[in-house]
């Protein structure tokens, strides 16, 4: 049997080892060996181990285009919890090969420009390879995932990942902020995700994102459909930093430039996007679905155009140029969903062309993405600043380098012939195409998205130029840098040259990737719809989009002109963005409200612990007494109370009461023996006499140590507190005492009405058969129920040891045992 | 404790006469439990306060001469032999803390029961007798 199921284990460690699994995999592999290469071989630079991960596994992905491009997709399951149906369902499909491609392909490139970015000599390249592996499984795992909880799972590891490579330089006190805030807003949104994962769960009863497109007309009757959308978007929006959780981005800009470039624009702010996408098949046709991600995709866009304008930071620029592209790329989708709502088979290319563009401007949005942070990154290292108010005339220092950001600034601009003009007009026509729709109240408001998008592209013209001009154009100041400013190492070239000829490639030849990447990944976002047939031309003809392009480039140059003008505006002196400010008083609120409520509760006198604990306890017994009608007294079965039984209860009353006015330690405990000594009486009365015995004997003993500790305390005070103080105490003292006289009276009513028969009869009857003795209370408690008494005195012996430590360990301060 | 000073002569006779009453008092009680009002823990607790008014009347030193033992001591054999009781019933085969009674002819005393609920009462004895003096003797030796 042992044997067998060491077989079982021998065969899944074998599927681990197996294809897409081990892709999966291979990074974390590395980030597990990546300390030890790091430790034994000083002289070689990490990077050049981990550069092969990335680069083998972009390969490795290649050979699967053929398989995605003819419309098949891959899957593998590897069981992990299958019980509860969570498993590695591994799942290749146009859209998750993008991704897997873009990931290893950019991956690799980043990897490769960190080599000649951090330098071995002054930084952990341990700590960073091992976060950059992590993210790039993780992130991997995200894409290639088809169970929910799985993505979940990988999902959250890319945000621990990030945010410990933005406090990569953690003895920045920036970078550690920026890391918390990212940290605390992705993790957000990533538990919202797992919310709506569990909802989807519970409407379907599956994990599998294939099921739940199966079963997508089932989930949209659900009346928890709403809910789940609208959580998992939270998870998409706030991964993807769009409006308002942008925020979390630009302050991500303090983590080293290739984890910019990596996860801040190409890879893990997609993520978002790629769960929009992934989900599109569940939730797209409905309203609430398009008109959410078409508004919070264009009011990104807008939002993060405006924003980047008045930055006054290279990274920063970026970074609110990334949060506009997410918005663009997110609208998108958002539109192309429309597609759902006129069901199956639906080929008209006015829903699609939102989809393809979103597709392609993934894509574009990489490449010039990562190159731009890659030449910013160099700037910065060459220079020693990022401040374009510093920068200027570095055209003829960094020849290399101002073309390559150049034809990355071009392409994001959107001119021909880069590949961002291409997007850009598609998603001109896309959104040109939304105010041809006739549902959804598209009508009166379709007109807007144009407009937005225009706008915003106007912005986006205007910083694209503001970024060449302020870093390359204009007089070289040498007394604004530290240090001799010059061309960056070739291996810190290689990448965004390569990334920029990419921007070039696909800018020229369109139509390279359309039936290898870009159809297999639309076919994976609309499955309904069938053949696909992209084909990208520049020229479309006299029409709207050229217009609008026209537009937006005579409309930016005029602003750029101007800018001497609009640039005194308190508009562009305004550089953080005021949505930090309600973040910042919402976090310091947190933390002062917390406090408040802490300092309100915990006030640290016991005699408020004790208070609540009272009052908690009248108020849980006295609400179950009052929810149940559980009063009750019954005077029937009351024994005949003698003379000598109310004399003994009336001393008993008297002295209980006079004990709390006692301001003598002495004479309260006198009273207080007093009280255990009438106790003995009524013991010897109710004829206990072991009891009677017993508590003689207890009483005497405690009389002697209250004794023996007294003769060392000072005298009592007179506790002076006001008069309201007292009366809340007697409230609660007296409550206690109601709810529980309360419950005995009860108590002892309602056990008139059962009958159960009592187990003393059967001590009365056996105590001399089984036990051998006369003396019940003692057979009972040695014999019958010996383990108590063993336990007792086992509780006496701890009790005297207690005493004995603590009298003679005398530990000062801090000292430890 | 404060020493006593030298003129309690009442006091201390009267403890030495009274300390022997209250000893067999406690022993009385100790084994009449199982028929009669009494047992271990009373015996016990008896016993421990006429250990007490010993060192009430005299002074810590000499009952520590005349007594030497050390309670702690006396704590842990009282468990043990609880225990051992409990313990000694499972070796027969029965649950743990199965007593057992028989009545035997013993010469002089005659007709006689015993049962092996006396060892575990004995052990409940030592404990009540350990704890009790541990407690009170560390306190009063105390000196801060």
């Amino acid at each position: 049997m042992i044997k067998k199921e060491l077989f079982y284990v021998l065969i899944e460690g074998g599927i681990l080892l197996d294809d897409i699994a081990l892709g999966n995999n291979i990074p974390f592999l590395f980030a597990i060996l990546i300390p030890i290469l790091y430790k034994y071989t000083k002289r070689i630079h990490t990077g050049w181990f981990v550069l092969i991960a990335p680069f083998v596994l972009f390969i490795y992905f290649l050979s699967y285009l053929p398989v995605t491009s003819a419309g098949d997709a891959i899957s593998q399951t590897l069981n992990w919890v299958p019980s509860l149906g969570i498993n590695f369902n591994l799942y290749v499909d146009g859209l998750s090969l993008l991704f897997a491609l873009l990931i290893t392909g950019i991956g690799a490139l980043v990897v490769l420009y960190s080599i000649f970015y951090l330098s071995k000599k002054t930084e952990k390249l341990n700590n960073f390879y091992v976060y950059l592996m992590l993210f790039m499984g993780a992130m991997l795992g995200i894409v290639l995932s088809d169970n929910i909880i799985v993505i979940y799972v990988f999902w959250e590891i890319t945000s621990i990942a990030s945010s410990l490579l933005i406090s990569y330089w953690f003895y920045r006190k920036k970078s550690t902020d920026g890391a918390v805030k990212s940290m605390l807003i992705t993790v957000f949104g990533g538990l919202s995700m797992l919310g709506g994962f569990s909802l989807l769960y519970v409407i379907s009863g599956t994990f599998s994102i294939r099921e739940l497109i199966a079963n997508a007309d089932m989930i949209a009757t659900s009346s928890l459909f709403l809910p789940a959308m609208l959580l998992v978007l939270l998870g998409a929006f706030t991964k993807s930093a769009q409006f308002p959780f942008h925020i979390w981005l630009p302050d991500a800009m303090e983590a080293p430039t290739p984890v910019s470039a990596y996860l801040h624009s190409a890879t893990m702010v997609k993520a978002g996007i790629y769960l929009v996408a992934r989900f599109t098949p569940v939730f797209g046709g409905a309203a609430e679905w398009f008109w959410i991600i078409s508004i919070v995709g264009t009011v990104t866009l807008f939002w993060g155009s405006i924003s980047a304008v008045r930055q006054k930071d290279l990274k920063s620029i970026l970074a609110f140029s990334t949060i506009s592209q997410l918005g663009l790329i997110m609208t998108l989708l958002g539109l192309g969903s429309a597609a759902y709502y006129y069901g199956n088979g639906v080929e008209d290319t006015l829903y699609t062309t939102a989809i393809l563009a979103a597709v392609f401007h993934l894509i574009n949005h990489a490449t010039f993405k990562g190159s731009l942070f890659m030449t910013a990154g160099i700037v910065d290292h060459e220079t020693g600043t990022r401040d374009i108010r510093k920068l200027g005339g570095l055209m003829t220092i960094m020849p290399i380098t101002a073309t390559v950001s150049l034809i990355g600034l071009a392409s994001m601009a959107g001119l021909p012939p880069f590949n961002g003009f291409l997007s850009k007009e598609l998603f001109f026509t896309g959104t040109v195409n939304v105010t041809s729709f006739d549902f959804f109240n598209l009508e009166t408001w379709g007109i807007l998205f144009p407009l937005v998008a225009w706008i915003a592209s106007v912005f986006t013209f205007l910083y694209c130029i503001i970024l060449f001009m302020k870093t390359f154009t204009g007089k070289f100041k040498p007394e604004n840098y530290d240090g001799h400013v010059h061309e960056a190492p070739w291996g810190m070239l290689i990448s965004p040259m390569i990334l920029g000829s990419l921007v070039i490639i696909f800018g020229l030849f369109p139509n390279l990737l359309s039936s290898s990447i870009i159809e297999p990944a639309m076919a994976a976002i609309l499955p309904e719809a069938q053949g696909f047939d992209v084909n990208i031309s520049h020229w479309h003809g006299f029409n709207t989009e050229l217009f609008m392009t026209i537009g937006v480039v005579v409309f930016g140059v005029l602003l750029y002109m101007m800018m001497r003008k609009w640039s005194q505006t308190a508009f562009y002196q305004r550089e953080r963005d005021p949505f930090n400010q309600l973040y910042d008083h919402w976090y310091d609120g947190l933390i002062k409200g917390s406090q408040a409520v802490t300092r309100i509760q915990m006030t640290g006198l016991l005699r408020d612990y004790m208070a609540y604990m009272a009052i908690f306890i009248v108020m849980i017994l006295g609400y179950t007494m009052i929810r149940y009608n559980a009063f009750a007294i019954d005077m029937t079965n009351v024994s005949e109370i003698t003379p000598y039984m109310w004399l003994l209860v009336i001393v008993f009353t008297a002295a209980t009461i006079a004990v709390p006015f006692i301001n003598n330690r002495i004479t309260a405990v006198i009273v207080i023996g007093v009280i255990g000594f009438l106790l003995a009486l009524f013991f010897v009365q109710f004829r206990a006499p072991d009891l009677a015995l017993t508590q003689l004997l207890v009483e005497t003993v405690t009389i002697v140590l209250f004794m023996l500790v007294f003769q060392r305390l000072p005298k009592l005070k007179k506790e002076k507190s006001r008069p309201r103080f007292k009366l809340i105490n007697l409230i609660i003292s007296l409550g206690v005492g109601g709810v529980f006289t309360t419950i005995a009276l009860s108590a002892f009513a309602f056990r008139n009405d059962v009958n159960f028969p009592s187990i003393a009869e059967y001590f009365i009857e056996n105590s001399k058969v089984l036990g051998g003795g006369y003396n019940m209370v003692n057979v009972i408690l040695v014999d019958f129920r010996g383990l108590d008494t063993m336990l007792e005195i086992l509780v006496l012996a701890i009790a005297a040891l207690g005493v004995y430590t603590l009298i003679k360990l005398r530990l000062k301060g801090s000292e430890d045992v | 404790m404060k020493p006593i000073k030298s003129n309690d002569v009442m006091l201390q006779t009267l403890t030495r006469i009274l300390v022997f009453i209250i000893l067999s008092f406690s022993i009385y009680l100790l084994f009449a439990g199982h028929n009669h009002p009494g047992g271990g823990f009373i015996g016990g607790l008896m016993t421990a306060s006429a250990i007490v008014l010993l060192y009430l009347s005299f002074d810590i030193k000499s009952i520590k001469k005349s007594l030497p033992i050390n309670f702690i001591t006396v704590i842990g054999i009282g468990l043990l032999l609880a225990v051992a009781t409990g313990i000694a019933s499972m070796l027969f085969g029965y649950p743990f803390l199965t007593q057992f009674f028989d009545y035997f002819h013993i010469p002089l005393l005659g007709e006689a029961e015993l049962t092996t609920a006396i060892p575990f009462d004995v052990g409940v004895y030592l404990v009540v007798v350990g704890a009790a003096l541990t407690i009170i003797l560390t306190i009063a030796e105390d000196d801060i």
